[in-house]
């Protein structure tokens, strides 16, 4: 069986915005106990913060994403740590994973346009003296984010009443 | 040229869900909670292998008994999970769902005139079958004290000269009803004592809550032997329009039942049977996703329910609720008809199931939690405005 706290979090991923008594109907618990969870989680870092998830068909259109393949040279000291750090602290990085494979960091990047896109990858990524090189591939339409789809009817027939 | 039927054909009722399946049929924007099948597609990982299967020409005819593979699937399944070990090849037969597999089993096992119990309330399904079979339907009536669980006292009593099968459905479809190994053990002994077949239909088995493991009847000693275990893909693995079920049994039984399937039906279709290989060797945790869904949606109804006055007790299996109507002052079909006409809610009347269910209605919530929530709300609605209760 699941802990309560496993419980809760998998609620929150799939709608953190249902009521916290909705919740504790769903978990058999008192309301109470759900916000003190919660609020243990939030205290501890467990939750760093909740976003909405966002149609990109219908918001925020021009917005230009690139998911960027970056291989850098490590530093003696600092590894990859100090250079990935140093990268996600641009506000274009949405996202910044160091992965094994054929280059060291993927990052994506999201920017109003095009130009705005290609100037941080020219400018301020390649320009690192860490970075050897890089690839960028640039979105062009969302399937599924995030565990939510973006595109795919999935809705299915039933009968009212069946056995 | 006048037709006539059947005359054992003639005299079976038409199915109380029918009849109120084509009243809802004409009404538009209903919220039901009559629905016994999961409201989740098929998991994709089943789909996608079974689309893959078509995809390389898997189209034709399977052994009459099902795919090999799919037998050594289902054996070395039911051995993980109930403990009983059958032979794939020789005792283990695929079926078109559940339902073909109790029809095969009885008219496999019946003689005219052999007496068939059955506990009620249960399955609509269960009597019919047995007048098919040219059976005697003999009922065992459970009470809403034990929580519809069966005594091994009433089934004794209910025992007469003629009876030759009991079947059994744990937990049940449309209590929630489920046996504890002790009261199970029981009900075993009182199957050996009078020399019965049991038939047990375990197509809930893995819808158990609050962490509670089904056992089955055909674990304990000297039942293997007389069980026909019956078992299917529809509600554990959301799988109802693949049909595909199966039943275990010794050999001779099995060879019985093979020779209607082959005559009558052939074999299951090859696409349900590859779709049933994945789900049993790779579906161990789409299941555990469902369950713990349906566990959150029980929990909601039920505490919903007795807040709204309608007394529930939370079942620990199946994905069906059945709270007290009685104190309203309705009969389960009055209330039913009333919450439907008046706030476009459908529940299925206890009576439905047979008449000692009676003073209950059936809520499944093999429903979206949305959906579940706004039925709730129409039927408080419903309850506070009924004279009766406040």
């Amino acid at each position: 069986m699941m802990r309560p706290m496993e419980e809760i979090i998998q609620l929150l991923q799939k709608n953190a915005l249902m009521p916290r008594d909705e919740m504790a109907r769903l978990l058999n618990k008192p309301k109470e106990e759900v916000e003190a969870v919660i609020a243990e989680l939030e205290s501890d870092g467990v939750i760093l913060g909740y976003r909405p998830v966002l149609n990109r068909e219908k918001w925020a259109t021009n917005t230009v994403t690139a998911v960027i393949e970056v291989k850098i040279t490590p530093e003696r000291d600092g590894g990859f740590d100090r250079i990935a750090s140093r990268i996600a602290k641009f506000e274009e990085v949405q996202s910044c994973y160091l992965v094994s494979g054929g280059y060291d960091l993927l990052i994506v990047v999201e920017a109003p346009n095009l130009r705005a896109a290609a100037g941080f990858v020219a400018e301020k990524l390649s320009t690192i003296e860490a970075v050897q090189s890089t690839a960028t591939h640039f979105r062009l339409k969302t399937y599924k984010e995030n565990g939510t789809f973006h595109h795919l009817d999935v809705a299915t027939e039933r009968l009212a009443v069946t056995p | 040229m006048s037709i006539s039927i059947a005359a054992h054909i003639r005299d079976i009722p038409r199915s109380g869900i029918r009849d109120f399946f084509e009243i809802v049929q004409t009404m538009e924007d209903v919220v039901s909670l009559g629905i016994g099948e999961p409201d989740f597609a098929t998991p994709w990982h089943i789909r996608e292998a079974a689309i893959y299967a078509l995809e390389r020409g898997r189209t034709g005819y399977t052994s009459n008994l099902g795919l090999p593979r799919l037998r050594r699937s289902i054996s070395s399944y039911v051995q993980q999970h109930f403990g009983v070990r059958y032979e794939p090849l020789s005792e283990v037969l695929v079926t078109v769902g559940v339902s073909e597999a109790i029809d095969l089993a009885l008219r496999a096992i019946l003689n005219p005139g052999d007496g068939v119990l059955y506990h009620e309330p249960c399955y609509v399904s269960y009597a019919p079958t047995i007048v098919m079979a040219r059976g005697e339907p003999q009922v065992v009536q459970t009470r809403d004290e034990d929580a519809f669980a069966l005594r091994a006292e009433d089934l004794e009593k209910a025992i007469r000269p003629n009876t030759r099968v009991l079947m059994l459905n744990f937990p049940t479809n449309p209590t929630g009803a489920t046996m504890s190994p002790e009261e199970l053990e029981k009900i075993a002994a009182v199957c050996v004592k009078h020399d019965l077949i049991v038939l047990s239909d375990e197509i809930y088995s893995e819808l158990t809550f609050d962490g509670g493991k089904h056992t089955s009847i055909v674990a304990f000693p000297g039942m293997k032997e007389r069980t026909v275990f019956l078992h299917g893909l529809s509600k554990a693995f959301a799988m109802t329009g693949w049909r595909i079920g199966f039943a275990c049994a010794p050999t001779v039984l099995i060879e019985a039942m093979m020779k209607i399937h082959q005559y009558s039906i052939l074999c299951a279709s090859i696409m349900g049977q590859d779709a049933a290989i994945e789900a049993l060797e790779r579906g161990e945790s789409s299941v555990a996703a469902m369950r713990s869904e349906y566990q959150m949606r029980r929990n909601y109804i039920v505490s919903s329910l007795n807040d709204m006055g309608l007394e529930c007790r939370s079942p620990r299996g199946s994905f069906y609720v059945f709270p007290k109507i009685a104190p309203t002052g309705l009969s389960s079909r009055e209330f039913s008809m009333g919450l439907l006409n008046s706030k476009k809610v459908a529940v299925v009347p206890g009576t439905a199931f047979g008449p000692c269910g009676e003073g209950h209605v059936r809520c499944s919530f093999a429903t979206g939690l949305d959906q579940i929530k706004t039925a709730m709300v129409r039927m408080a609605e419903y309850c506070s405005e009924l004279p009766s209760t406040k």
